[in-house]
């Protein structure tokens, strides 16, 4: 077998044996949809939010956080305390590259992050009639360059944070304005113009609202799809301009 | 035919030489020791060696590589066992062994490499749970997965217990007999002397001397000291007599003799002429550890 599979399937039998990594990556954002969704008010068009229900805007609000477990909070973590326990090192003598080792933990947290989103959806449609993406293509192409770029962003974070617990605290802070700008407390249907358009900037902005759009059946907007790709770009090449082995 | 070939060897950090003019080879499926006190630039050489760190001068060709230039080579013929470098805690071995061997192009099969280190009752153990001795045969086990032509094994019994030690050293001798070239660093004499073919000496990143064990046991000094009870008086001119003898000298109620040679022989003989039995006799000899401080004019161990 190819050393790509066997990295991932390693990686993630090993994520599988941490309980709580598994319940917040995995469980903890169609839970956050199910206790939304058991608000009565969150079930009712609301004229502030255009008309829309706060369930609806939430769906992929709570995507984007499936998301943000794995890039920021999972993934950094793991590898900087593979590097400072001399893990990465002791690859280094084998032939495996630094591309392979890369790639298998964004291919796990791609699999494990679209799982969650698939189960966000089911459970939206099924208990709380959120309607399925009207733009499924569209929705895909969003969905994917929102976790190319926050992962591209995790892995800057594991270049550069120089131990596993630095990695955690970078990560901690970085979740919060994230998910800020994506609307997780202030959805952005509810900002002011200027907090929007900040919004508008970051990943993962950019990212709900192209999530936003492609499920009421439009295209995502060039901007939306602009901004994430930059984030991949700029985040991606430095992340690997900085990889270290140890 | 030389199999690692290192020559005038050179790495500086900043303003310190760690490693100056370091040159040796080592033949195919030879036992070739590293020894030196810490921070005497082992480890900086053996991971010049593997490609790990560019040297700032110097050749080196393993099976003919260039260790820097041809690495992805590199890679699939040398094995390398690192100092302090843990796997995740929660990995079992069997998945260890399993994943390494993906990384190669042709490795051993795994489970019978698990057999012959004794790891096959920890197959579904996992890293964190083992043993200190456990966790270095596994890290021989990795080291060894791609069916390498050199193994780097570096201080590998460093933190073992003397028991756990000499098993490591039965598999080391079981890993030459499976045709492994083997350089290895220690600052263990007993494990120089034990395992080694060869050994190279380096102190302060020079190298200090390169020969066997017992051959630099033999150029520092042949003398060798024994100590016995005699049954009875003895006059000390009958044993000084003798030209193999250089000194004795009486310690409660032993007698030390110093010399060269032949001095047991030589000794029992006059002995038993006077009718005088040896008790207690004891034969010390040169140790690598009196041929080190005579190298280097310190002790390896402060």
């Amino acid at each position: 077998m190819s050393a790509l599979v066997r990295l991932t399937a390693t990686e993630t039998k090993l994520f599988f044996r941490e309980p709580m990594a598994v319940f917040f990556a995995l469980a903890f954002p169609p839970v956050l949809l199910v206790i939304l969704g058991s608000i009565p008010s969150m079930r009712q068009a609301d004229p502030a939010l255009g008309g829309a229900r706060g369930i609806d805007l939430y769906a992929p609000i709570l995507i984007a956080m499936a998301i943000t477990m794995f890039a920021i909070s999972g993934l950094p973590q793991q590898f900087t305390t593979y590097r400072e326990k001399g893990a990465l090192r002791r690859m280094r003598t084998t032939p495996v590259k630094p591309v392979v080792l890369l790639g298998a933990q964004l291919l796990m947290a791609t699999i494990l992050s679209a799982a969650t989103t698939a189960v966000v959806l089911a459970v939206g449609r099924l208990a709380f009639d959120v309607r399925l993406p009207q733009q499924p293509l569209g929705y895909l192409v969003g969905y994917a360059l929102a976790a190319l770029a926050m992962f591209a962003i995790g892995l800057l974070v594991a270049a550069l944070a120089p131990t596993g617990k630095s990695a955690g605290a970078i990560g901690t802070v970085l979740f919060f304005p994230i998910l800020f700008f994506a609307g997780l407390w202030v959805p952005r249907e509810a900002m002011g113009a200027v907090l929007r358009r900040i919004s508008d900037l970051t990943p993962l902005g950019a990212g709900v609202q192209a999530l936003r759009d492609a499920a009421l059946g439009h295209w995502p907007q060039p901007l939306h799809l602009a901004v994430m790709l930059g984030w991949t770009i700029v985040a991606g090449g430095l992340a690997g301009r900085y990889f270290r082995w140890e | 035919m030389a199999i690692i070939q290192v020559d005038n060897l050179v790495k500086r950090y900043g303003d310190h030489t760690a490693v100056d003019g370091v040159g040796f080879t080592v033949d195919e499926g030879e036992i070739f020791g590293i020894l030196g006190p810490n921070g005497a630039g082992k480890t900086t050489t053996v991971e010049c060696v593997e490609g790990l760190r560019t040297p700032d001068d110097g050749v080196i060709r393993v099976c003919g590589l260039d260790p820097r230039r041809d690495e992805a080579d590199l890679r699939q013929v040398l094995g390398a066992q690192l100092q302090e470098s843990e796997l995740p805690d929660k990995l079992r071995v069997d998945e260890a062994l399993e994943l390494y061997s993906s990384f190669y192009r042709a490795p051993v099969d795994w489970r019978e490499l698990a057999d012959t280190l004794n790891l096959t009752d920890k197959l579904g153990t996992r890293f964190k749970q083992l043993s200190g001795g456990q966790k270095q045969r596994l890290s021989i086990a990795l080291a060894l997965v791609g069916d390498p032509r050199v193994a780097v094994l570096d201080e590998l019994t460093t933190g073992l217990d003397p028991q756990a030690r000499r098993d490591v050293w039965d598999l080391i001798e079981r890993v030459r007999a499976r045709g492994v070239t083997i350089l290895l660093v220690t600052h263990f004499m007993e494990e120089a002397e034990r395992l080694c073919d060869r050994l190279a000496v380096i102190d302060a990143g020079r190298l200090v001397a390169i020969d066997t064990p017992a051959g630099l046991v033999a150029k520092v000094d042949d003398r060798q000291r024994i100590r016995f009870r005699p049954s009875g008086p003895l006059d000390h001119a009958v044993l000084t007599a003798l030209p193999e003898v250089t000194a004795v000298e009486r310690a409660g109620s032993q007698l030390v003799v110093t010399g060269t040679g032949n001095l047991l022989l030589a000794i029992t003989t006059v002995l038993a002429r006077e009718h005088v039995i040896a008790a207690d006799l004891r034969v010390e000899q040169t140790t690598l550890d009196d041929a080190f401080v005579a190298l280097t004019g310190r002790p390896i161990e402060p």
